[in-house]
């Protein structure tokens, strides 16, 4: 189990590498004129030039590049070029906005789809039609058209949750609650038709196991085959797509926060993207890599506690 | 917006590993969802291609004279924006955009994914390897993120990022066509063709791409949409160029806008939803097409259904096994088989035995509505403290027969019987609730395959204890363990907190004869309970089943196709093929002078098996036996 963590953490090691020097390289060769950005077309050449040479423009791409790195190794992801604010500092301080949303879709999502997943792998029928159809709809409606429905019914209409803004959690749980449960649910509706999906299959594989027929010839009853023995068999595969959908909905989260207005990780990066803040957008390119392998790393430990044999190799 | 699992999207398709057939796309034409998304699908791009035709007015003139139009201005179909800009125009412009970014991000991807997914699946190990490395790792990465923070590069173009997407779409297409390579790889007709002198690349095109060329577009479809999907989001959210017109942009100006007139969230909302929703339907129905089922209806029983019906040399369709053996073979004969014959008829009316079946079916539905009998009129006794074998080939129903009694046939089974009846209690009378109650205490049975009987992932001892219900955990576990112990393992109480693959195979159906035997079973089912064992292991169980069954008092019906195994534990055996008895009767009698042929091919088989395992010159006096080598032994 340790040495295959320590392969996963390696490759996430790689990932950040290669993510962060592929970007470097890009941005470099768009040329984008941050110096004139930052000071406005009024600017001299010379004013122009020094702050390129403050910012480490004028160096070549790998020396920037190593900088950079340098820095990364003692968390110190630079300052941005236009705010002069430190990176570390503010994705940490915006960090706990997109977490409490993307939480709270993950919560809804496993929730949601295993009660799905096992309903329809026992009863079948109907339920497969229902999830067909949540899945149908969740391709059809684009999460922007769903979110701004929800807007419109829950916060504009009936009034019973904010449209936009975010309360933490400390000062007020119930209004934190109520600040992430929309975007919550559209970060989660495409994910729980999929996650359900899967579930159902593999339950419906495990139960067709002789395993299963041998546990029922001894008198065990439907519900634990279900529950308890089908269910802990299933959940590897799942746990698989689960993490998928992590990724997917971290992405997700970016958006939804725009249309929410939730100061997270997403409004950072936009700005960032908007005025070509180089060293931002590098902090977010970091902060999500790590996100993603941390969450693979924490369900490759679930997957062993879930598998004996992983857990004793 | 998030992006679509590929895989579970596809999930199905991969699972049947469906080949377009000639027909697929006429079939689909043939659903009503089918042809309707078709022709919503045509529709709208049709609207979108006329654009310059059905448009008074660029999308981008902004009419200050026209600001918040309503629906049906002259020229303003569909009104004007805040900006006073033509609704209808806009929502033409955006479908073009649309569909661009739908074939720009799905193409992108097919090409990628298809490509290196052939590569990956044909040709050698490392290279596959390598491919699946550098695309698991795409895979792991958040796509959006990447596109926002690439968004300089881009330069706001809408096409660009579509490619950028399309890249991360690929590993979804590049798993599906790797998978499906791999499967269509081992298959006869590419060996054949490989036989054949064909190169490489020329099976590639020509076999497996026709194999994955169905799920690719299924895929292809859902790729579309999450593409088209993205791009909305982008634009809604104000990355990339403000001067492209699209769906998102719209969305966002009629947001910012909902408070004056919401209805022209309508519009692109309605008309994105149709676009996309036409295409995933389209997939949808594609994917039905090509999964519909092809055969018989699969119960997971032992593939008895699959072979060809044909009639038994001997037994003419319905007749009673009683008969068969009575008519085929001369009355006078007063053999074992007649015996039992008489024996069978003296218990219908009094159902003394432990057992007692009498004229037991077992079918399944097919496709076409028939049902198909893979038990056809089955009758037996087993007396308490008796070993009864039911001997056959596989696919000669025994197996169905003692699950049927267990009441373990897959759900599509259609059981009947005139009599089916254990310990005095009407089998068929019972919920599944009271068969529940009868399995695990009356009823008790020991499998083949001891590892795929064991639940991977729970200790050995726990699943045992499961089992005995009705008493006290800590009384059960001292259950269990005293049986480990009985049954001949070393260290029970390590056992007892293995795992299974932590056990050898004969250590597991140890494991699992303690199980059976836990609650005091009266009649004991076993099925082939030595055959997946090493041969020097076989001999031990068969003597522990002896033991056990005679402390225990149990009635046993042992299913087996060695005769071997019959000789050295069975009272009685039983000879079933296709489906029903052919010769019954006393062990030794039917040893020593078997009537029905298939009996006597059987006996020939299991000695001839003994002869060429001690002699290897071949001797082959039974090897013509067409029933065992059809079969294959099990």
């Amino acid at each position: 189990m340790l040495p295959y963590l320590f392969r996963r953490l390696g490759a996430g090691i790689v990932l950040v590498f290669l993510v962060t020097g592929i970007t470097f390289a890009l941005t470099y060769t768009a040329d984008i004129p941050v110096a004139r950005n930052i000071l406005g077309p009024q600017a001299t050449d010379e004013q122009i030039a020094i702050l390129n040479a403050r910012l480490g423009l004028d160096k070549p791409l790998w020396e920037q590049y190593t900088d950079w790195l340098g820095g990364l190794f003692h968390g110190d992801l630079g300052k941005s070029y236009f705010s002069g604010q430190d990176v570390t500092d503010a994705l940490t301080s915006r960090l706990p906005v997109t977490l409490s949303v993307v939480v709270v879709a993950m919560i809804i999502t496993l929730l949601a789809s295993t009660a799905l997943g096992i309903a329809s792998a026992a009863r079948r029928g109907w339920l497969d039609n229902l999830l067909q159809g949540i899945s149908t709809i969740s391709f059809v409606f684009p999460g922007i058209i769903l979110g701004i429905a929800l807007v419109y019914v829950f916060a504009i209409e009936l009034r019973w949750v904010p449209a936009t803004g975010y309360t933490k959690l400390a000062d007020d749980p119930r209004a934190w609650f109520s600040s992430v449960i929309l975007p919550a649910i559209v970060l989660s509706i495409g994910g729980i038709a999929a996650l359900a999906a899967q579930v159902r299959g593999s339950l419906i594989d495990e139960l067709d196991r002789e395993y299963v027929r041998t546990l029922r010839a001894r008198g065990v009853s439907e519900r634990s085959l279900l529950l308890k023995h089908a269910l802990r068999n299933a959940a590897g595969p799942a746990l698989t797509t689960f993490s998928l959908q992590f990724i997917s909905i971290f992405g997700a989260a970016l958006f939804v926060e725009k249309i929410f207005a939730l100061p997270g990780y997403g409004s950072y990066a936009f700005n960032a993207t908007l005025q070509g803040d180089l060293p931002a957008l590098l902090g977010v390119t970091v902060f999500g890599v790590l996100l993603v392998v941390i969450v693979n790393l924490l369900v490759d430990l679930a997957q062993g506690w879930l598998n004996p044999k992983a857990r004793l190799a | 917006m998030t992006v679509p699992d590929v895989d579970t999207a596809t999930a199905p398709v991969v699972e049947t590993a469906v080949r377009p057939r000639r027909g697929a796309w006429r079939r689909l034409l043939r659903k009503p969802l089918g042809i309707g998304a078709l022709l919503v699908l045509v529709a709208i791009i049709v609207l979108g291609l006329l654009e310059p035709v059905l448009s008074q007015h660029d999308s981008a003139l902004a009419n200050l004279q026209k600001v918040n139009a309503d629906v049906g201005e002259p020229g303003y179909l569909l009104g004007a924006d805040q900006f006073g800009r033509d609704i209808w125009a806009r929502v033409l412009s955006s479908i073009n955009v649309s569909v661009a970014s739908a074939l720009i991000g799905a193409g992108v991807a097919v090409v990628l994914g298809t490509v290196f997914g052939l590569i990956a699946g044909y040709i050698g190990k490392r290279t596959g390897a390598t491919l699946s490395w550098v695309f698991e790792l795409l895979m792991t990465f958040p796509a959006l993120i990447l596109i926002l923070v690439l968004q300089p590069v881009t330069g706001g173009s809408y096409k660009v990022t579509m490619v950028i997407f399309g890249v991360f779409l690929a590993p979804g297409l590049f798993r599906l066509v790797r998978n499906l390579v791999v499967g269509v790889r081992n298959e006869l007709y590419v060996d054949a063709a490989r036989v054949a002198g064909l190169s490489n690349r020329r099976i590639l095109s020509r076999h497996v791409l026709y194999v994955v060329r169905g799920p690719i577009i299924i895929t292809a479809a859902f790729l579309g949409t999450a593409a088209i999907g993205v791009q909305a989001g982008l634009a809604f959210l104000g990355v990339g160029s403000s001067q492209q017109v699209s769906f998102g942009a719209m969305t966002a100006d009629a947001f910012g806008n909902i408070y004056v007139k919401p209805v022209q969230m309508v519009w692109p909302s309605l008309f994105l939803a149709l676009l996309t929703g036409s295409l995933v339907l389209l997939g949808n129905a594609y994917r039905d097409v090509l999964a519909a089922p092809q055969g018989a209806v699969a119960p997971g029983g032992r593939r008895a259904k699959r072979r060809p019906a044909a009639a038994s040399p001997s037994a003419p369709g319905d007749v009673l096994p009683q008969d068969v053996t009575a008519g085929d073979h001369a009355p006078s004969v007063g053999s074992a088989a007649t015996a039992t014959v008489a024996a069978l008829a003296a218990a219908e009316s009094a159902g003394g035995a432990l057992l007692a079946v009498r004229n037991l079916r077992v079918g399944y539905p097919q496709v076409d509505g028939s049902v198909r009998d893979v038990v056809k009129g089955v009758s037996l006794d087993v007396a308490a403290g008796e070993i009864v074998g039911l001997v056959g080939e596989s696919g000669s129903g025994k197996s169905q027969t003692a699950f049927s009694i267990l009441g373990l046939l897959p759900r599509q089974a259609r059981v009947t019987a005139d009599v089916l009846r254990v310990d005095g209690q009407d089998l068929q009378g019972l919920g599944p609730g009271g068969m529940g109650k009868l399995r695990g205490s009356v009823l008790a049975y020991i499998p083949q395959e001891p590892m795929a009987n064991l639940d991977p992932s729970f200790t050995i001892g726990s699943q045992l204890v499961e089992g005995l219900r009705g008493i006290p955990k800590r009384e059960a576990e001292q259950t269990v363990l005293d049986l480990l112990d009985r049954v001949g393992i070393v260290d029970p109480r390590r056992t007892f907190k293995s795992y299974p693959h932590q056990i050898s195979g004969g250590m597991a159906q140890r494991a699992l004869i303690a199980g059976a035997v836990a609650p005091r079973p009266k009649l004991l089912i076993a099925d082939e309970p030595t055959t997946a064992l090493d041969v020097t292991v076989q001999a031990e169980i068969l003597d522990l089943l002896r033991d056990l069954q005679n402390e225990f008092h149990m009635g046993v019906l042992l299913v087996t196709h060695n005769f071997g195994v019959v000789a050295d534990l069975c009272d009685r055996v039983l000879v079933m093929q296709e489906g029903e008895l052919v010769e019954g009767g006393d062990v030794r009698s039917i040893f020593h002078a078997p009537q029905h042929p298939y009996t006597q091919q059987l006996i020939g088989a299991i000695l001839d098996e003994e002869t060429v395992r001690t002699d290897p010159t071949p001797t082959s006096t039974g090897t013509t036996a067409p029933a065992l080598t059809k079969g294959g032994a099990r």
